[in-house]
């Protein structure tokens, strides 16, 4: 069986489908979101996560690297991406939990050990499992087997996509998912690829076709001011799923709360041309879905 | 102000800014009482005797406004002192009156008093000094050291609740009952016939004391109504008048009467000794459902009456300081609470839901007054609906402990394993903190708290004592000698047993001495089969009678014994002797076993089996051998596992432990996980607790702190309600929750005169934070914030 690399499993999630909910958040996506706060899902490998503020410049990271990846520039720690091996030898040998390696690579029977924990939690709550990342997309077989083992034990399922995969890896899992949650961006392929990395036709194509076959889709909204917060072309967006048969419209505004991951994973983040719409804005996108006739639109997860 | 009624709200604004003060009469009187009597009676009528001067002779007090009468001192907030179980000394009494925390202002006369009359009686007749004279070398030796606490050392046996009998009869009927069973005692055939008699003819002047007190308040309020011109309080004098001519003498017939009825009673009882947890009528919903029924069906009630009729009740509660505690027992419970505790809901002794409309009017009332006493809480059966559960949850969530949760159905089962029947189970109640217990039918006293990680620091180091400085222990060998876990573990057993045996052989000394010396006839008179057995409730008349040594610390021992067998024994990561050495610097200079100890180890709140496995080992071992043990009255010894302040005690006596926790800090709380140490969330927490088997305790206490954002909203409480239910699907005993973002605790803390108001839960009760000592705010403050993504 394929094994997975997993950045997160999260116990007690609420904003991720309905009820208590583990969400299992994989690690490699295929989009490149400038506002994502979960940069540590972007790559499919393990990566260094260096935490400066629990450091003590101690030095044993250095000492301990075989491989002369790591040195202490300007009171800090710095690490070579392309020389690192992820040996783990410096976490084990940091002190102080500055050091953590992020991505875990787990077994199906592994990932299915840590969901079934909480089934009497999902039981009671009305809750589930959903599947996350990164693009959860980019493991079809692994995914379709961990759908199956909830399907199974009767535990509600949840698939959070951005939609861009191919249309086989999506339709094998339809008959195992409960809750499909998909993002939409942009409704401007141009738009998209700048501010994603990727065109979204295939997205377009795939939410077309997934409602057809009359999978439970919720549609999520991110909306960053600086970045997909047009009002005209979210407009669009809502008339065209208008016929789609969507139960559910999540709005979700923009936070900067991943904003010290990307200062731990050693990359750039562009903080200064985003920000969170006001309030009336999102009462506006609100109105539009309702103009819709969209019956369930909640602003937040 | 809060309050349903303006005249709740001028009552509850006197009850929170009055300060407390000690009480002399008390002691007078019953000085006073004792040397005319003592010698010349049995010391139960001698009991007794002083019990009824004291009703006779106590000051009345008629707060303006207030409908339910009585305090428990010459004042409210005002609390008497018990010379003839602590006879403080003069510097008790400056201390009392000097410290910053929990302290009650002394009157020079009140030293004066104390001084030429309470002193020279009481200095070698307190149970106090008694307890001190007759237990063991060894047995003082361990108290010093903090291995175990001693409840019985300034207050009485207590921890128990008033059941229904006080809703059916008065105090003119119990003497007829008591009269019967005097008539039917054999001298021909039952040895023990001339103490029952004592003892019941002790309960029937305890009767004449208690009427006493309700005709003198009937008649004080009568007087009152006659100078008195406003004509809306008139008639409330001779409302309060009237219902004071029915009870305590005979049994309530109103819903009024049934709540001044348990007042008088709840006077009685915790003014004939101090007994811990003060009392409580339980489960009130319960007891005055057919009086609030029968009201509404006449029309002479409705909700606003009951409504502030109850928060007249509540008021009542806070007005009642605990007694003044000092020394350990004040380490151990500082607080002003007295822990009265009252369960609503739950189910009816017939199975079925027990959710009445005065359900709801009480948590109404609870939420309204937000009173640190009394402790109001709810019970949640499979039977509750969700109506109820959801709007106690609303009241929890605003984060200031109240109302916290119990398992009904939990409580039941460890009822019917200690052996109770299957309805007086139904009407087990779990008080004081989290203990469960058959309302009007049991003696469930706590004895002590058990300092568990502490053991495993007295085997490191072969049993020898650091903070007193005396070999306390056994010897069981060094530490760095130990090949394996198991070897190490067998060493902490045998200390751990060598300890409980220490404790448990004090306790039977101070149970014979309780039994003999300190009967309470008028608590007998309530706590049914006392009066058929003829035997006092401190001497086990009571149906059921358990002990319970309440463990402190699991979270800490765990996580130290999973860090020297994760660490010594499987990965090899450093060696006993280097262990033992960290240990005593600290872990100063040791930052790489620190390092793995604290954040390479499986540690228990994770779910994670390793820790937990260990967890359920060490519980195991604690309650196997305790549990069943027999106790003088009669029962049997059970365990619980709650703290109260105590783990911050345990802690403060306690070194470095392996598990990373540095000297003097506190253990953990409850079956809370060490703090920190839980990093997997709320449902991981509750899945290691739940591993724990609730259902062999008398209770447990877990502990659940979030932010606000963590339980906003419908699904916010909804989420709540869920974690509840669960938890108590998983046969988990109680939850509480704190519902304060860490800055605004940080903040209480720097300028506490802004945040006066601020109620926190602390172990089983809630408290005023700016009452708590700094390391136990520091302590509220660290514990872990669960929250979600």
């Amino acid at each position: 069986m394929e094994n997975a690399l997993i950045s997160n499993i999260q116990r007690f999630s609420t904003k991720d489908g309905p009820g208590i909910r583990t969400t299992v958040f994989f690690k490699g996506c295929p989009l490149r979101c400038k506002w994502c706060h979960n940069p540590e899902t972007h790559i499919s490998d393990e990566e260094i996560m260096y935490n400066r503020e629990n450091c003590t410049l101690c030095g044993r990271c250095v000492a301990a690297c075989p491989e002369g990846a790591v040195k202490i520039e300007n009171n800090t720690v710095i690490t070579d991406t392309k020389k690192c091996t992820h040996c783990k030898k410096c976490t084990d040998e940091c002190y102080y939990n500055a050091r953590e390696i992020s991505g875990k690579g787990m077994t199906y029977g592994e990932i299915c050990d840590a969901i079934s924990r909480d089934v009497a939690f999902y039981s009671e709550s009305g809750g589930g499992v959903t599947f996350s990342g990164g693009e959860c997309l980019m493991f079809p077989d692994l995914l379709k087997k961990l759908l199956q083992y909830c399907k199974a034990m009767r535990i509600h399922t949840a698939v959070d996509t951005s939609g861009f995969s191919g249309w086989e890896s999506l339709e094998k899992i339809i008959p195992f998912t409960d809750l499909f949650l998909y993002d939409i961006k942009a409704f401007s392929s141009s738009l998209h690829e700048r501010i994603t990395g990727v065109p979204n036709t295939l997205i377009w194509e795939n939410l077309e076709k997934l409602c057809r076959t009359g999978a439970n889709v919720n549609l999520r909204l991110p909306v960053i001011e600086g970045c997909n917060a047009d009002l005209e072309d979210i407009e669009k967006t809502a008339e065209k799923c208008k016929g789609f048969g969507i139960k559910k419209v999540n709005i979700l505004p923009y936070h900067d709360m991943g904003k010290y991951k990307y200062t731990k994973l050693g990359r750039d983040y562009d903080s200064n041309s985003m920000s969170t719409p006001s309030d009336e804005k999102l009462e506006k996108i609100k109105e539009i879905f309702k103009k819709y006739s969209f019956a369930d639109i909640k602003i937040g997860g | 102000m809060r309050g349903y009624t303006e005249r709740t709200k001028k009552l509850r604004e006197m009850s929170v800014s009055t300060d407390p003060a000690l009480s002399i009469e008390r002691a007078v009187l019953m000085t006073e009482a004792y040397k005319k009597y003592e010698g010349s009676v049995d010391i139960p009528v001698l009991r007794a005797l002083a019990f009824k001067e004291y009703m006779e002779q106590k000051t009345l007090v008629i707060n303006e406004g207030e409908l339910i009468v009585g305090e428990k001192g010459h004042n409210l907030q005002c609390a008497p002192s018990f010379p003839e179980l602590c006879c403080h000394t003069i510097e008790d009494m400056e201390v009392m009156d000097a410290r910053e925390l929990i302290s009650f202002s002394v009157t020079e006369e009140d030293k004066r008093l104390q001084a030429e009359k309470v002193i020279p009686y009481w200095e070698k007749r307190s149970i106090r000094h008694k307890i001190m004279q007759s237990t063991s070398e060894e047995w003082k030796a361990c108290y010093a050291a903090g291995m175990f606490t001693e409840f019985m050392e300034q207050r009485g046996p207590g921890h128990t609740g008033a059941g229904n009998a006080i809703y059916k009869k008065g105090f003119s009927d119990f003497k007829k009952d008591i009269d019967a069973r005097l008539a039917r005692l054999d001298f021909v055939n039952d040895v023990t016939a001339y103490d029952k008699k004592a003892e019941l003819e002790a309960m029937k002047i305890a009767c004449d004391g208690i009427i006493a007190f309700g005709r003198r308040y009937s008649e004080y309020a009568l007087k009152l109504a006659e100078g008195e011109t406003d004509p809306q309080r008139k008639a409330d004098l001779l409302l309060i008048s009237e219902n004071c001519k029915q009870v305590p003498e005979f049994a309530p017939k109103t819903f009024h009467q049934a709540l001044q009825m348990y007042w008088f009673v709840h006077i009685g009882v915790t003014s004939e000794v101090n007994p811990w947890d003060a009392f409580t009528p339980g489960r009130l919903d319960q007891h005055l459902y057919p009086f609030y029924k029968k009201e509404v069906e006449e029309g002479t009630m409705d909700y606003d009456k009951a409504r502030e009729l109850l928060e007249c009740f509540w008021i009542k509660f806070n007005n009642q300081p605990a007694p003044p505690k000092v020394g350990i027992t004040l380490k151990e419970s500082g607080t002003y609470t007295d822990f009265c505790n009252m369960n609503t809901g739950g189910i009816t002794e017939d199975g079925r839901d027990g959710v009445n409309p005065v359900s709801y009017i009480i948590l109404d009332t609870m939420d309204e007054m937000k009173l640190l006493q009394p402790s109001s809480n709810v019970q949640i059966s499979k039977k509750t609906p969700d109506a109820f559960l959801l709007r106690a949850c609303e009241i929890s969530r605003k984060g200031w402990g109240q109302p916290a949760f119990y398992n009904t159905e939990a409580i039941i089962q460890e009822l019917l394993n200690a052996g109770k029947t299957i309805e007086d189970a139904r009407h087990g109640c779990s008080t004081g903190c989290v203990e469960t217990g058959c309302l009007g039918k049991e003696n469930y006293a706590l004895t002590g708290y058990f300092n568990i990680p502490k053991v495993l620091e007295i085997t490191l180091n072969n049993g020898f004592d650091n903070y007193t400085g005396k070999q306390i222990g056994l010897k069981t060998g060094n530490a760095e000698d130990y090949k394996c876990f198991e070897e190490l573990y067998d060493a902490f057993l045998k200390q751990m047993h060598h300890f409980l045996d220490i404790k448990i052989a004090g306790n039977n000394i101070i149970e014979e001495i309780y039994a003999k010396y300190m009967p309470v006839p008028f608590l007998s008179i309530i706590m049914e089969d006392c009066i058929e057995k003829a035997v006092d409730y401190n001497a086990g008349g009571a149906r059921y009678n358990t002990y319970y040594i309440q463990g402190v610390g699991i979270g800490t021992i765990t996580d130290a014994l999973s860090a020297i067998s994760y660490n010594v024994f499987d990965k090899k990561n450093f060696t006993m002797a280097e262990l033992c050495e960290a240990l005593k610097a600290d872990f100063e200079g040791f930052d790489r076993i620190y390092n793995l100890v604290t954040n390479k180890t499986p540690k228990y709140g994770n779910d994670d089996d390793y820790a937990d496995s260990i967890m359920k080992r060490v519980f195991d071992s604690y309650c196997d051998y305790v549990t069943g043990r027999p106790t003088i009255k009669g029962g049997q010894y059970r365990i619980d596992m709650l703290p109260t302040t105590c783990h911050v005690y345990f802690g403060e006596v306690c070194g470095a432990l392996p598990n990373g926790r540095r000297a003097q800090k506190p253990m953990s709380e409850g079956i809370s996980p060490e703090k920190g140490a839980d990093v997997n969330g709320p449902t991981a927490v509750i899945k290691s607790c739940s591993k724990m088997d609730h259902l062999k305790t008398g209770g447990t206490l877990l502990n659940q702190k979030f932010t606000p954002a963590v339980v906003a909203g419908e699904d916010g409480l909804k989420n709540m309600a869920s974690l509840i239910r669960t938890y108590f699907a998983l046969d988990g005993h109680h939850i509480q929750f704190n519902v304060i973002d860490r800055a605004t605790l940080i903040e209480a803390q720097k300028h506490p005169e802004e945040y006066k108001d601020l109620i926190v839960r602390v172990a089983g009760y809630s408290d005023h934070f700016r009452n708590l000592s700094r390391a136990l705010q520091d302590e509220i403050i660290n514990r872990t914030e669960q929250s979600f993504s």
